[in-house]
């Protein structure tokens, strides 16, 4: 018989260990269908390698991608901390990109040293402002927010493509559906003359800071852990369980309004409905990876990026599909979560008799 | 009293058991006897091994050593060890705490659930029926066997349980804390029952911790105190105090209210009506005085809960009003309550009390984490807080490897000791105390009597809402019933006995609390 032993306190180097090893493992199992595929694991792993980290530009392409991923990631961690299934950071981040069009493509004329932090600002709020209507019927009307979240995604997107055919079409764009560019005053300036790594990057890592001593230092992220643990015992002992609900919504759909504000205003220049191939949703397997860690939150999202940019490359190289990456992501997620019962349980394989527990 | 012919032969015997979890020893060269006809309470504290036997017992568990043996007709036979179908079939029968009953089902239904083979579906539903029938008339449980067990009171479904094991010719009956879901009555009509079955030779085993009610209803008491039997005595001539000590293994100190007179009011509800269904307040006017102790005497889900949700702030009273300390708090929020000076000690202490993930020096710090010495600007002081968590371990004696381990690694005495802890520090005006006792072993449970009364020496108002009647004749002042959501006027203690409040816990009118 296999016997679950609860496990104390988890020590931080067994959760890096574990989450190393279950991306490891990820690697191992998708190895198999490209063995199928009569590919040489070990060239494709390199070539893999090689298209993320080989070069200045491959690795810069990387932490590019990484950019959206960190923010949304940090969207999700925040959110799940607290136990708020927050489904939606793909319609909050169309929402952030597409207030800072809004506000940074001709509307307003400012200095950029003004227009930027306007910008930056539009693209949270709006972000904010998506998540706090679910979170609203949540906690008035016990809506259950993993619906409407992911409904809204939805609407966002085909809100975006009708403003992105009627009011905000560039009349300058050839009639592609798509808005007009993002004023140079009003753009994220670049890292690195001639790449395209851009401001939005520092921004994702120091919202992870933020998230981390939020959680970590201040009354509202032990409010916040409260409440996602127990909501019962939190409720009991005065915490304004409500409060804290809407307050992590606002936070995580701001976070996930800021990935959409670098992709439009950082990267792209101007919005399309094409600005994000799912960030949002692989930004709940960056936070699932990093066990809802905001520091995790980073190399999750750096991981998951490499095997994205890295696939890409590889795809161009041998002619297999980038779909691959895909594969290994899923397997990555599948894998951390098996992990977690690692992480929480010792395994012991023990005879018949022994059963439960004994009380105290 | 009991026909134990000591010559005839056990009808259950367990020899020199022994169990090891790892390095814990649960059962240690425990052996017991059981005689037909004979009424055994197995008394010991949580952890003390009475559930570990048994269910070695019940084959739930192998005994590292020993032996379980059966008597049939003249001659023991071994019972097969880890096999609870050989302890079905040998006539073991068991009544958990927490019944094992499908709701949805009737009360036949449930009696014959697994008893019958797949392919005979329905056709000895009549057959079934008359041998319990007859079951009924000796042994005068009664229960409609055609309702379905969700509408059944909590007696009536304890019935079917026991009936359930009679009905598969159990020959051993093991309960496992019968009364503490039970009202006085009922308990009483229980250990009627049990005295009226073992006329045929069943032999009965009851785990408990009631003193009382061990000593009114049992032939035999044995004691378990950490995994060794450390008494097995005849009932006549033992007394509470003589079991308690053999229980704990030291002397227990025993919480002796002092009579003295009430301040001024503290608390007052009146007319307050609030919740639904079962869980509803009806009317309700309660007063409390400082330096009082005001007993809510009720059985489980007469809307107590309710009224501890609506002192707390946790709930809105849809009418009436609440005062505290002359103010009105009728729409007070928890925060407001406990800024008051309202401490809580509440009914489920897993559920309500601690966050399991967060550490005890932060479950300590939980209900004031925002007054100063907790936070600066919004920053968690978290030396400040590890600093008085250490003091208040040492304080109320929380045994935990240090402050920083998750409360949920603590056993429910140590939880409720955090609860105390944190709540009674800082020299509450009310403390509200539900079920404060409920699951708790003898000394946890007289290190929380003690320090009510010490709350109330220091001209607190306290509430304990409790369904143990001996605790609140032991503590109130006053003491009120609630029944089906209506509270009665609180009495002063030296004027009510047992038998009135269980009648006015069973709300007069039940005719099975007769």
């Amino acid at each position: 018989m296999i016997r679950l032993e609860p496990r104390g306190p988890v020590a931080v180097s067994r959760m890096i260990v574990v989450s190393l090893a279950a991306g490891g493992a990820a690697l191992v199992l998708a190895a198999i269908p490209m063995l199928f595929a009569g590919l040489s694991v070990f060239e494709a792993y390199a070539l893999m390698i090689k298209g993320a980290f080989g070069s200045l530009f491959a690795f810069t392409e990387m932490l590019t991608r990484a950019t959206p991923l960190i923010l949304t990631g940090l969207a999700a961690a925040v959110a799940f901390r607290a136990k708020l299934w927050n489904i939606g950071a793909e319609g909050q981040l169309y929402a952030g990109a597409l207030a800072a069009v809004a506000v940074g493509t001709g509307a307003i004329s400012l200095p950029s040293a003004a227009l930027i932090p306007l910008v930056i600002f539009a693209g949270a709020l709006a972000g904010g402002l998506v998540m706090l209507g679910p979170t609203l019927l949540k906690t008035r009307l016990g809506v259950d927010e993993v619906v409407t979240t992911l409904l809204l995604n939805f609407v966002i997107l085909l809100f975006v493509q009708m403003m992105l055919e009627g009011p905000m079409k560039d009349p300058m764009g050839m009639g592609w559906p798509q808005s007009e560019p993002i004023l140079d005053e009003a753009a994220l300036p670049k890292l690195l003359a001639r790449m395209r790594i851009h401001w939005g990057l520092v921004i994702a890592l120091g919202a992870a800071l933020a998230v981390y001593f939020l959680l970590k230092k201040t009354v509202w992220g032990f409010e916040i852990r409260a409440v996602g643990e127990n909501a019962n015992a939190a409720r009991h002992a005065g915490i304004p369980v409500t409060t804290t609900f809407i307050r992590v919504g606002l936070i995580s759909g701001a976070l996930a309004g800021l990935a959409g504000v670098g992709e439009v205003a950082g990267l792209k220049g101007y919005l399309t409905a094409d600005l994000s191939p799912g960030f949002g949703y692989s930004g709940i397997v960056v936070a699932m990876l990093a066990g809802l860690s905001p520091i995790g939150v980073v190399f999750a999202a750096l991981f998951i990026a490499s095997i994205f940019v890295g696939a890409d490359s590889m795809s161009r190289a041998t002619g297999v599909s980038n779909y691959l990456a895909d594969l290994i992501v899923a397997m990555a997620l599948l894998c951390v979560l098996v992990s977690g019962l690692f992480l929480r349980f010792k395994i012991r394989i023990v005879g018949r008799n022994a059963g439960q527990e004994v009380s105290e | 009293m009991a026909n134990t012919g000591s010559q005839s032969v056990p009808v259950l015997k367990l020899e020199g058991i022994t169990k090891r979890f790892g390095k814990l020893t649960a059962n240690s060269d425990v052996s017991l006897e059981l005689r037909p006809g004979e009424i055994l309470a197995l008394l010991g504290e949580n952890g003390a091994g009475k559930t570990t036997l048994m269910n070695i017992l019940f084959g739930h568990y192998v005994a590292d050593e020993g032996k379980v043996f059966v008597g049939t007709k003249d001659k023991l036979s071994e019972l097969q060890p880890g096999s609870p179908n050989a302890a079905l079939e040998a006539g073991v029968g068991m009544v958990h705490q927490h019944f094992t009953l499908a709701e949805n089902l009737s009360a036949l239904d449930n009696i014959l659930l697994g008893t019958e083979k797949l392919t005979s579906l329905g056709s000895s539903h009549v057959s079934a029926r008359q041998k319990l029938e007859q079951l009924m008339l000796r042994s005068g449980l009664s229960v409609n066997l055609d309702t379905p067990v969700a509408q059944l009171s909590v007696g009536e479904k304890q019935r079917v349980e026991i009936l359930k094991a009679l009905y598969r010719d159990a020959r051993v009956l093991v309960l496992d804390e019968p009364t503490a879901v039970l009202t006085p009555q009922e308990s009483e009509t229980l250990f009627e029952t049990l005295k009226k079955l073992t006329a045929d030779g069943l032999g009965i085993i009851f785990i408990s911790h009631k003193l009382a009610e061990v000593i009114a209803s049992s032939h035999r008491i044995a004691i378990l105190r950490a995994g060794r039997k450390v008494a097995d005595l005849p009932t006549k001539g033992s007394d509470q105090r003589q079991l308690a000590e053999l229980m704990v293994g030291h002397e227990v100190a025993e919480t002796v209210r002092d009579p003295k007179d009430a301040g001024d009011t503290l608390l007052e509800l009146r007319g307050v009506s609030a919740g639904h269904g079962r869980e509803v307040l009806r009317n309700v006017d309660l007063e409390l005085k400082a330096g009082e102790i005001l007993g809510i005497a009720g059985v489980s889900g007469n809307g107590q809960t309710t009224l501890a949700r609506v002192i707390t702030g946790l709930v809105t009273a849809a009418s009436g009003s609440m005062t505290l300390d002359k103010r009105d708090v009728s729409k007070a929020s928890v925060r407001q309550m406990l800024q008051a000076g309202l401490a809580r000690i509440p009914e489920d202490r897993h559920r309500d009390g601690v966050v399991g993930a967060m550490s005890v020096s932060e479950n300590l710090a939980i209900e004031t984490i925002r007054a100063p010495e907790n936070q600066k600007l919004g920053l968690l002081r978290f030396s400040a807080m590890r600093e008085r968590a250490r003091r208040q371990i040492e304080a109320f004696d929380i045994r935990c490897q240090s402050e920083n381990s998750p409360a949920r690694l603590l056993s429910g005495g140590n939880i409720q000791k955090i609860v105390l802890a944190r709540s009674l520090e800082a020299d509450p005006r009310v403390v509200l105390a539900a079920q404060p006792s409920r699951g708790l072993d003898v000394g946890a449970t007289s290190d929380v009597h003690r320090r009510l009364l010490v709350a109330r020496e220091g001209g607190a108002g306290v509430i304990l809402i409790s369904e143990d009647l001996d605790e609140l004749m032991r503590l109130s002042d006053r003491i009120a019933v609630i029944h089906r959501g209506v509270l009665s006027k609180a009495e002063g203690t030296e004027k009510l006995d047992r038998a009135t409040l269980g009648m006015q816990m069973a709300g007069h009118s039940e005719g099975d609390a007769a």
